[in-house]
């Protein structure tokens, strides 16, 4: 089996590969987010303890 | 509980502590994160690689791979976020009440694929993206009661009564849980019905099939994984005036 026939997925490309493309960005951005929010979050209170220290 | 070993007994009970979750998690993700990948990527090569195409469907079936993983997360991240939710409903434990709230939005994102892999595999196959029948209408039902938990626990200002509002609502919707399981047993429906759970005789080649088990297995782990992720945002968030945060702080 060479790429081309790989990607054409028998005619079912359209399908196939736009399910697999949001099963990724969703998973992806499920499980990013969160660690995101954290490290704001902890960068937040970092800048609000120093400033109760020295206001 | 005489009936769980002390040592499991005595790892949930230091579980339940946030520092140690916070700590043990946060030592714990890497490793279930290779594990994931490797299954991932075994169950992609079976299945979109060696797997041979359906003799009926063609190489659409591929889409099984995720489609099916997918909606059996969404049920089963649902019965999780519900008994953790009773447990912290019942016992006011705040670790549980954190594990129900952060499964919510990464079953909602499962169900959401099911729904979506679903429509883009029925086009094809049933010539429709949608029908109002009684698996696909359950199912969509199942991502409004996640929406409807998320929304509720952002509603309520004080966390722990949201969770106690959200603990109650997830175990009033477990309810639709049986009535996805058998919903292609009890309506007609467009809707194939079981090939896998039959276990006597499964309906689908064992070249087909270890792709999809694989794959089953490995979003269990990002489940564990991404709820666990969330889990720790949320401690930090509702933590955040207690010593050890602080002291999470000063150490970076």
């Amino acid at each position: 089996m060479n790429w081309q026939e790989f990607f054409a997925m028998g005619g079912y490309a359209f399908y196939v590969w736009v399910s697999y493309a949001i099963t990724f960005v969703v998973l992806l951005a499920l499980v990013i987010m969160p660690i995101i929010q954290r490290k704001q979050f902890m960068r937040q209170q970092t800048l609000r303890l120093k400033r109760q220290e020295n206001p | 509980m005489f009936l769980i070993p002390k040592p499991v007994g005595k790892f949930f009970h230091r579980m339940a502590s946030p520092p140690y979750f916070y700590d043990f998690t946060g030592r714990l993700i890497p490793w279930l994160s290779w594990i994931f990948l490797f299954l991932v990527i075994a169950g992609l090569y079976g299945g979109l690689v060696l797997a041979p195409a359906d003799y009926q469907q063609g190489d659409s079936f591929r889409i099984i791979y995720i489609h099916v993983p997918s909606a059996w997360m969404s049920l089963f991240v649902y019965v999780v976020m519900a008994i953790a939710g009773g447990i912290g409903l019942i016992w006011r434990i705040k670790l549980a009440e954190i594990v129900a709230i952060s499964s919510a939005s990464v079953g909602a994102g499962f169900t959401f694929i099911a729904l979506v892999t679903g429509s883009l595999w029925g086009k094809p196959m049933w010539g429709t993206w949608w029908v109002w029948d009684a698996r696909l209408t359950s199912e969509l039902i199942l991502l409004f009661l996640y929406l409807g938990v998320i929304g509720l626990y952002g509603a309520i200002d004080d966390k722990r009564t949201a969770s106690r509002a959200v603990a109650i609502l997830a175990l009033v919707g477990v309810v639709n849980i049986p009535i996805i399981h058998y919903s292609v047993e009890w309506w007609n429906t467009l809707h194939q019905g079981p090939t896998v759970t039959k276990m006597d005789k499964p309906s689908i080649h064992i070249s087909m099939l270890w792709p999809l088990l694989v794959m089953a297995v490995a979003f269990k782990f990002y489940y564990v994984i991404a709820m666990l992720q969330r889990a720790r945002t949320e401690l930090v968030v509702r933590e955040r005036n207690s010593q050890w945060v602080k002291l999470l702080l000063e150490s970076k």
